[in-house]
């Protein structure tokens, strides 16, 4: 499993990269193994309001649907479309396959480095 | 195999309807079709192997063990069959008057009463076609008795995060926000977090006791008295009612409303045999917002469904409470529970347990430890369990367990039943130690071998086309 030490990670499994004021974000390698193929991705839409700890989507796995909670409070600024034709790019590069950006963060949940999210997700 | 459709030959017929024997009618010229429908022609040697080998395809329970988790696949006694059969019951008009159908009426009376009785509730409706139906009608209740009172403000339901996926889907189609609250480790609701989430815009919680993971909740007072106290609702999701039945009622553990799978707990069939049927009960309270039927009719009051629900499955369920009877139910329930047990500890010392304690009904393995030891998922140990002949368990449910195999006997199965599976399942585990790619590949002797679900879920084919 695959932790990059550049990110920060949430309890929910999404990974963060800040990109001067942006927040790229994604989810981890081990939500993407958790949940198994993903047949779909639900995305909102550029300009909807994030707020931390909320849903801005859901991923639907052959196993189940899990909801994509945001890390950060702030405004959509970019939504990656690519994924809606092709949601296995989440499987296959979840660190490349990034699913929102948000720009004006008013505030961010704690967050954790490699090592720490990788004990949490790997403890179960 | 083909499709019905692709065996279709131009001009063949069969002659399964009889001529028509009074004046021909033709519809208004504005109602007909203008191309006739595809529909496909054979005869009907050909229609009868088509469904028989469909039939040769299909595991059910009358082809072996099935123990799907949750879904409670009990065998369909032949009796109910025979009843459902009736003349004055199965060619009985839908709109014949009601003089005409009173035994049909005292059908519905009596099962009324006895289900009433079983659960602990005042009142019934036989009208929603299913499970799910029954969730809707139930928690359309709660809102008509908060709306009749002038209380627009609640707009909350409380869902456990171990609940069936279908009390999130009802609470949202009945326009409330789903507020979910993680369970406590042992799998019970954890009362803090439902404490925190309590207050004056809550609406109702809906819960299964026993819940999903076989385990009955032993706070459940304390439960509905919490939610009873912030002026909610409690609604029962009978789903895991197998395991109770005339032990303990929903009406006494403080619930005000309760759908039950009548093709679960009652024995009737699950779709293939016929329809289902969600019937929904509640305390007297409510009563005056239950729907209207074609035999029980209430002025002012809606239908859900046309006639009287799904009739002949009540007939069906009628037949199996008064063949077991006051007895036989309780003892059906004391036989579920203990086979679940038997079987668990059976299978104990090779799969873990999700949780290691008496169970009720059912019971939930964790294969997350030996899926990482051995590459072996809970998906490839459910695929070789089908070349056993047995029907796999409910997979990856509940989401609170991870690999999460989920299996309920039922009260149906005997003890050599039981003793196989469980060495069926302890041979698995051996095997996916040094042959994991047996395990992956499988099934193997099926008739049909694993489907691409992957290609299915993103390119599914739902319709037949030319």
């Amino acid at each position: 499993m695959n932790y990059p030490n550049e990110l920060k990670y949430s309890r929910d499994h999404e990974w963060v990269r800040m990109e001067g004021d942006i927040a790229v974000i994604g989810i981890s390698d081990f939500a993407q193994d958790a949940l198994g193929d993903v047949v779909f991705v639900n995305l909102p839409q550029e300009g909807d309001a994030a707020t931390a700890g909320e849903a801005f989507g859901d991923v639907e796995s052959v196993k189940a649907v899990s909801d994509l909670v945001s890390p950060v409070s702030g405004t959509i600024c970019a939504v990656n479309e690519e994924l809606l034709d092709a949601p296995e790019r989440l499987n296959e590069d979840p660190y490349g396959a990034w699913l929102i950006k948000v720009e004006g963060i008013t505030g961010t949940e704690e967050l954790l480095d490699a090592a720490d999210y990788q004990a949490m997700a790997e403890q179960g | 195999m083909k499709l019905i459709f692709e065996k279709s030959v131009p001009g063949r017929h069969c002659d399964l309807l009889p001529k028509c024997d009074v004046p021909y009618a033709a519809l208004p010229e504005a109602l007909r079709r203008e191309t006739a429908p595809a529909l496909p022609e054979m005869s009907e040697v050909d229609l009868s192997r088509h469904y028989t080998e469909l039939n040769q395809r299909v595991h059910g329970v009358n082809c072996g063990f099935y123990p799907l988790g949750s879904c409670t696949m009990k065998y369909n006694p032949r009796i109910d069959e025979d009843m459902a059969a009736l003349p004055g019951f199965a060619g009985v008009h839908p709109l014949a008057p009601a003089y005409a159908v009173e035994g049909c009426r005292e059908v519905l009376d009596t099962a009324a009463r006895y289900l009433c009785e079983t659960t602990g509730m005042d009142g019934m409706t036989f009208q929603p076609a299913a499970g799910a139906h029954g969730e809707f009608t139930g928690v359309l209740l709660i809102k008509q008795y908060h709306e009749k009172r002038g209380d627009f403000n609640r707009s909350k339901i409380i869902v456990p995060d171990s609940a069936h996926g279908t009390n999130p889907a009802t609470a949202a189609m009945c326009g409330y926000d789903v507020v979910n609250i993680p369970s406590a480790p042992n799998g019970c609701v954890d009362l803090d977090a439902l404490r925190a989430v309590l207050g004056e815009d809550t609406a109702g919680l809906m819960l299964t006791n026993p819940n999903t993971v076989g385990i009955f909740d032993e706070n459940i007072l304390e439960i509905t008295r919490l939610v009873h106290e912030a002026g909610g609702l409690c609604y029962y999701d009978g789903a895991n009612l197998n395991a109770i039945m005339g032990h303990v009622r929903p009406g006494d553990m403080g619930f005000d409303c309760i759908h039950m799978n009548l093709h679960k707990t009652f024995a009737t069939p699950h779709g293939g045999g016929g329809p289902g049927a969600g019937a929904v009960g509640c305390k007297d309270f409510l009563q005056e917002f239950l729907p209207a039927s074609a035999l029980m009719d209430g002025e002012g009051r809606i239908q859900l469904r046309s006639f009287a629900g799904n009739f002949l499955v009540v007939v069906r369920a009628l037949t199996y409470l008064l063949t077991l009877g006051r007895e036989g139910i309780p003892e059906a329930s004391q036989n579920a529970v203990l086979n679940a047990n038997y079987l668990m500890r059976r299978i104990q010392g090779s799969f873990d347990l999700a949780y290691d304690r008496i169970c009720m009904h059912e019971f939930v393995l964790d294969l997350s430890r030996y899926k990482a030891e051995t590459g072996v998922s809970a998906l490839d140990v459910a695929k070789s369990l089908i070349d056993y002949g047995m029907h796999p368990p409910t997979m990856y449910f509940p989401l609170i367990v991870h690999e999460a195999l989920m299996l309920e006997p039922t009260e149906t199965e005997s003890k050599e039943t039981l003793d196989w599976a469980a060495d069926i399942f302890r041979a698995l585990y051996e095997l996916g130690k040094t042959d994991p790619e047996t395990m992956h590949e499988a099934p193997h002797h099926a008739q049909i071998a694993r489907p691409d679900e992957v290609r299915a879920a993103r390119n599914p084919v739902l319709r037949w086309q030319k």
